[in-house]
């Protein structure tokens, strides 16, 4: 991370050397870089500015209706909007039980794989495979899985005489059901980062501990961790922004039941905007999911700021 | 010993290995009391291969069987007699091949534009300076924590407005711009690594920009190239979200809003079908990942690393 910013200024200074030649490369940019900005432009910004605007809106699907700005009515709405709230509660449930279950499984499953066991190469095949599944397979796989009546999970259980349960639809297993899922398709993305940050930390580390007597364990804890800190707390925060946007797989599971028990934030924005076609409203909703990304991610900016400002010292 | 655990690939480079081996050949007296813990590891291991492994061997074995067997609760893995069937129905309904024709045109028109579009700004990011590169990496970045949610309300106005929603082109071109943070993030890291000195000797020949690129760059990139085409590939194969609100009309669906559209009401679904449908779904992405395994960490982390 910090390699550019050592290559940057020597890189301006040729710059300043060459004055005419850095205008003609700034045309060529353009020239390279115009053919992918139009569809950015087109389907990225302007919906994106848009759809902030819109939640100041009373917008809805209907066409040619007469749209009204109405200052922060939506918000003002959504304050009192008890079935967003709780949706809401349920997003951040969702994502940072996915995210921290992520980290820990995969977390054990790079140090497997990072150890000389055999079956090595065939693990790490196997555990990529829930990343290349299109997820409404991952989520049709899961619903069999789960399923009350022919799923081998209530059969297992009531083979050992434990009354089977229905997975998906009892109000309390539902979410955690729908978490599991959520672990099993995020856990080969995490495995990878966590193992090649594993790999690259200096053997020598791990040598100097294991001469002072240091164990398996004390050397995970006192030499990998520390190592491993920067891409642990990159990795979940990220997993967690990513859950929290995530739509298809609760989407196909559940549909946000029973109950609305696993009705995440971008579900029921997605219902309010395209079952009840209030768009305006779902914008003012897709706002605040901003906001809240934002303010997670700001956290963590600052943090990481501090530490590389600690670090120069 | 050592020798076997290779690193994983384009990620730890050679010689770390010959160090590790070293490592382990400086204390073999340590090998014998290790084996408890090689146990408890082999133990950890098998959860991890049973968690991961058998969600894909149900769904295959669910597919060979019976609609009575699959109605009734078992946990048999091994069919009790095999039914070759569902996959004859689950293609004899008419619109899942149709939908993976239509995947297969959005796919393979995704992965074209996608790569042709940005390749050029993933050089110009790779080897012009100054704030465009900033911003650049910027909107990649931010690009991977916007709530798809927020972008797809205006999104389906803007390609109302445009006559693109309900239409495979139309689908193609959002796909193309939201795939498109990744490639550039992979290809600018394939080119930042391709040396500087390469281009320059070529300019010096007299070569103008494009004869570089062309005959000095692009060569040198095919590698990149390729994996980072089968991501774009991968990802507008199996995308769901966003064709289910740009597609309206069942024969424009792509193959995962008609699995999904398989499920049903509950009780009515055909288990069988369904779930051979998912393995034909899951097949090319399954070969493509295959391939790709060695260099998925090699890709991203050239991005990370070079960037």
């Amino acid at each position: 991370m910090s390699t550019p910013t050592r290559v940057e200024p020597a890189r301006k200074q040729k710059v300043r050397r060459i004055g005419p030649r850095a205008r003609a490369e700034r045309r060529e940019a353009i020239v390279l870089v115009l053919p992918a900005l139009l569809p950015i432009i087109i389907f990225s910004v302007v919906p994106l500015v848009s759809g902030v605007a819109l939640g100041f809106t009373d917008a809805t699907l209907a066409r040619n209706a007469d749209v009204s700005f109405i200052g922060f009515g939506n918000f003002i709405a959504l304050l009192g909007d008890e079935r967003f709230w709780a949706s809401f509660g349920i997003g951040l449930i969702w994502a940072a039980a996915v995210a921290l279950l992520t980290l820990v499984s995969a977390m054990g499953l790079a140090l497997l794989l990072n150890s000389d066991l055999r079956l090595k190469g065939f693990t790490r095949v196997l555990a990529l495979i829930p990343w290349a599944m299109p997820p409404v397979v991952i989520a049709i796989v899961w619903r069999m899985i789960y399923n009350p009546n022919s799923g081998p999970l209530n059969a297992a259980l009531e083979s050992v005489g434990i009354p089977g349960v229905n997975w998906l639809g009892d109000f309390r297993t539902a979410l955690p059901a729908v978490i599991i899922v959520g672990v099993w398709a995020g856990m080969p993305q995490t495995t990878v980062l966590l193992l090649a940050g594993m790999q690259s930390i200096p053997p020598e580390q791990h040598e100097a501990a294991a001469v002072d007597g240091a164990g398996s364990i004390r050397r995970f804890w006192h030499v990998t961790l520390p190592a491993l800190r920067s891409v642990i707390i990159a990795v979940t925060i990220l997993d967690f922004i990513w859950q929290f946007n995530s739509f298809g797989l609760v989407y196909v599971l559940t549909e946000g039941g029973p109950g609305g028990r696993t009705m995440i934030p971008p579900l029921f924005t997605y219902l309010e905007a395209f079952r009840n076609r209030e768009i305006g409203y779902a914008s003012a909703m897709g706002d605040v999911l901003v906001i809240a990304i934002m303010v997670i991610l700001s956290v963590y900016l600052v943090h990481q700021f501090r530490q590389a400002k600690e670090a120069r010292r | 010993m050592t020798a076997e655990t290779t690193p994983m690939p384009a990620v730890g480079d050679s010689t770390r290995t010959i160090v590790m081996g070293k490592d382990t050949a400086r204390r073999p007296e340590k090998r014998r009391k290790m084996s408890g813990t090689k146990a408890l590891q082999y133990a950890a291991l098998s959860v991890y291969l049973f968690f991961l492994g058998f969600p894909l061997l149900w769904l295959l074995s669910a597919s060979f069987k019976s609609s009575q067997e699959l109605n009734s609760l078992s946990a048999n893995l091994i069919p009790q007699e095999w039914v070759f069937t569902n996959y004859e129905n689950a293609l004899a309904r008419q619109n899942l091949l149709m939908s993976a024709g239509n995947s297969l045109i959005v796919a393979i028109s995704t992965t074209v534009i996608t790569l042709l579009l940005s390749m050029p700004m993933a050089y110009a990011l790779a080897r012009l300076q100054g704030r465009l590169r900033a911003a650049g990496t910027v909107w990649i970045l931010a690009s991977q924590v916007f709530p798809a949610i927020l972008i797809i309300i205006p999104l389906f106005l803007v390609m109302r407005t445009l006559h693109l929603n309900d239409t495979l082109f139309g689908l193609t071109l959002v796909y193309v711009t939201f795939t498109m943070p990744f490639t550039l993030w992979m290809l600018q890291g394939y080119i930042a690594a391709i040396p500087r000195d390469l281009e320059e000797a070529g300019e010096m020949d007299g070569a103008g920009r494009w004869r570089v690129l062309r005959s000095i760059v692009f060569p040198l990139l095919r590698p990149g190239l390729v994996a980072t085409a089968m991501f774009t590939f991968v990802s507008a194969w199996n995308e769901f979200f966003l064709a289910l609100v740009l597609i309206q009309s069942p024969e424009l669906y792509t193959l995962p809003i008609t699995l999904r559209s398989f499920l049903g009401a509950e009780g009515q679904t055909q288990l069988g079908p369904l779930a051979a449908g998912a393995v034909l779904a899951t097949i090319p992405s399954l070969i493509i990942f295959s391939i790709l395994q060695k260099k998925l960490t090699g890709g991203m982390l050239a991005g990370a690393v070079k960037g």
